[in-house]
């Protein structure tokens, strides 16, 4: 059992407040994505949960038992640094079992071990070669693999896949997505990547300047955003927000517009097309108003032209124009 | 490009020669008898090179026993200095506590305190402790002058080793002293051997407060000074050699650890 519980935490460096009374609860077994921008406490919060940083108040538990006092050793879980943290004195075989070694393992389970999560990080070719030997890709992996290794039943990863090329990276995702889940580890993701939040998390808890903005599962994040931050910060290109009436904005995915006959729909100028192979990408205005439409498919248009939009009536998210928080949606 | 490559060459010899002239004109005086002394110019190699003086010169009452002293003081200096510079560096480094900017001048001020003026209470002091012309009395004098380069030196140290590893360790298992014992001491151990290195040369090369210190239990410095001040020229060659050889060595035997060193800090 390792459910998390964040009660209350919050977190001021001097002047600068990190988090600001936060409260966040994980299941056993479940994969949360702390997903926000640089800056916004994601790094904070994770420190906070793995003994590093003292909160300023609040409490953490893990598997119902008060850490929040504790020293990290004595939490039992593992952690991805961000900065891959990877030492630089022991080879990669020592770097991976390292924790193991620590908790006094059988010789024969740290072998096993040091073979399965280098096999699965594909770092079998590297074991005996130190860190300064690697590519910034390959440490990262090895920051990874020494984390799985103890088959902490609490992961704690902050922007694991940030520094590996995009091919790599989708491999990654995949692989310990499936890892984790088979494993059953209570996993807490910290990303900036909305894609990698989407693609690996149960649920999304998006952090906007030392708040939870909101926090539900993915499709729920991406389709009914509950502010207008998060429907700017999730999705590529982001949600659009369209000036409408009685101080309402209209927010509207880009594929959830259609193209109309004209007349029909809002008069809309293309200034920039984006060809980008499963969708086109449509940049212009209308009314005045910045508006980005993506059409699956190719399609030919030349920029300058004028085409005509329709909103799809069920997917518009209207928000509140002076506060950002979406409307109650049956006034739409 | 060539005239660059020109001056670096000529950077390289200048300071060879500023390292190894005074060496190879102690070295040649003092395996060269006699008449090398008074020769000028001298031979580039000694024609006749004689292990002799130095026979003669070791053969003297006492040199032995002081080379031992010189050496025992040393290594003692060595233990103190980092037994106690290495914590004291990793506090700067690792805690803001108040009062630490303090703390580091305070102790370059110990370097500028003069050691004449301390030397009457320190003799009373010594007697009294009953330190005064023991090894051990010496050692202690000599590492309240190493001890300031080995806290400054460990503090940058342990500043240049990322806080994150040490992290990575509690997370994996360790305690602060464990994570201080596997991760943070081998990063450092390269300049932990350059700062034993530098104690020990301080110890090894300081006459002064070893002079005033010890009466019978000298070191080889203050026993040279004190015995051969007026010794033929060629057994205070040998005495300068015997003293540059241990410390050249020693350098010699770790350079690798300093090269090392010197890569983390470029890094
Ligand atoms: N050790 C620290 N001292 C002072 N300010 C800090 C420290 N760590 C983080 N901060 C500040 O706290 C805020 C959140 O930082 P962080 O958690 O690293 O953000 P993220 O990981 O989301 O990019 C930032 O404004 C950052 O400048
Ligand atoms: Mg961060």
């Amino acid at each position: 059992m390792a459910g998390i519980v964040i009660d209350g935490i919050s977190k001021a460096f001097g002047n600068t407040v990190a988090l600001a009374a936060l409260d966040l609860a994980v299941a056993d077994r479940e994969f949360v994505a702390l997903l926000g921008p640089s800056g916004c406490g994601k790094t904070t919060l994770l420190r906070i949960i793995a003994g590093l940083e003292t909160a300023t108040t609040g409490r953490v538990l893990i598997g119902g038992r008060d850490v929040t006092n504790l020293p990290p050793r004595a939490r039992g879980l593992a952690m991805v640094f961000q900065n891959y943290a990877v030492f630089p004195h022991l080879r990669v075989c020592d770097n991976i079992a390292f924790g193991l070694k620590m908790a006094r393992a059988e010789r024969t389970r740290i072998d096993r071990q040091v073979a399965r999560t280098a096999e699965l990080l594909q770092l079998a070719p590297y074991l005996d070669r130190y860190p300064a030997q690697l590519s910034g890709g390959q440490r990262q992996r090895v920051a990874v693999a020494r984390a799985l290794a103890v088959e902490p039943a609490l992961l704690l990863m902050d922007e694991p896949l940030s520094n590996l090329d995009a091919l790599l990276r989708l491999d990654m995702r995949a692989e310990l997505k499936d890892v984790l889940r088979e494993a059953g580890t209570t996993t807490i993701y910290v990303t900036h990547d909305q894609t990698e939040a989407m693609a690996l998390a149960d649920r999304i808890a998006v952090l906007h300047g030392g708040r939870i903005e909101q926090i539900g599962s993915p499709s729920a994040i991406y389709h009914s955003p509950a502010t207008r931050f998060v429907g700017s910060f999730v999705g590529s290109p982001p949600m659009n927000f369209l000036r409408a009436d009685a101080g309402r904005l209209m927010g509207i995915r880009p594929e959830d517009i259609d193209l109309v006959d004209a007349g029909a729909g809002l008069p809309f100028r293309v200034s920039v097309v984006e060809p980008l192979g499963a969708q086109t990408l449509l940049t212009g205005t209308t009314d005045g108003q910045v508006v980005r439409v993506a059409l699956p498919g190719e399609h030919v248009i030349a920029a300058g032209a004028t085409l005509f939009l329709r909103p799809r009536p069920d997917r518009i998210r209207w928000m509140d124009a002076a506060t950002g928080n979406a409307l109650a949606q049956a006034a739409g | 490009m060539t005239t660059r490559r020109g001056i670096y060459l000529l950077g390289v010899v200048v300071l060879c020669a500023w390292v190894l002239v005074p060496i190879w004109l102690i070295a040649a005086n003092a395996l060269g008898g006699q008449a090398l002394i008074a020769a000028w110019p001298k031979p580039l190699v000694p024609t006749q090179m004689s292990l002799d003086t130095l026979r003669v010169f070791l053969a003297i009452e006492g040199v032995g026993r002081a080379l031992w002293i010189s050496f025992e003081v040393a290594v003692l200096c060595m233990v103190f200095s980092v037994a106690l510079g290495l914590p004291a560096g990793y506090a700067l480094a690792r805690y803001s506590f108040r009062g630490a900017n303090v703390f580091r001048v305070m102790i370059l001020l110990t370097r500028a305190f003069p050691v004449g003026i301390l030397a009457l209470p320190l003799t009373v002091g010594f007697i009294r402790l009953g330190l005064y012309d023991t090894a051990l009395g010496v050692a202690l004098m000599h590492t309240a002058l190493a001890l300031p380069f080995a806290v400054l030196v460990s503090a940058s140290l342990f500043q240049a080793i990322p806080r994150e590893l040490e992290e990575a360790a509690w997370v994996f298992g360790c305690t602060r002293l464990s994570a201080a014992w596997r991760v943070v001491l081998p990063l450092a151990a390269p300049g932990v051997v350059a700062t034993a290195i530098f104690a020990f040369v301080i110890s090894w090369n300081e006459v002064f407060a070893a002079s005033v210190l010890s009466a019978r239990n000298r070191t080889l410095t203050a026993y040279l000074l004190a015995v051969l001040a007026d010794s033929p020229l060629t057994y205070q060659f040998a005495g300068g050699l015997l003293l540059i050889v241990p410390s050249v060595g020693f350098i010699f035997l770790v350079r690798r650890h300093l090269f090392a060193m010197w890569g983390i800090a470029s890094r």
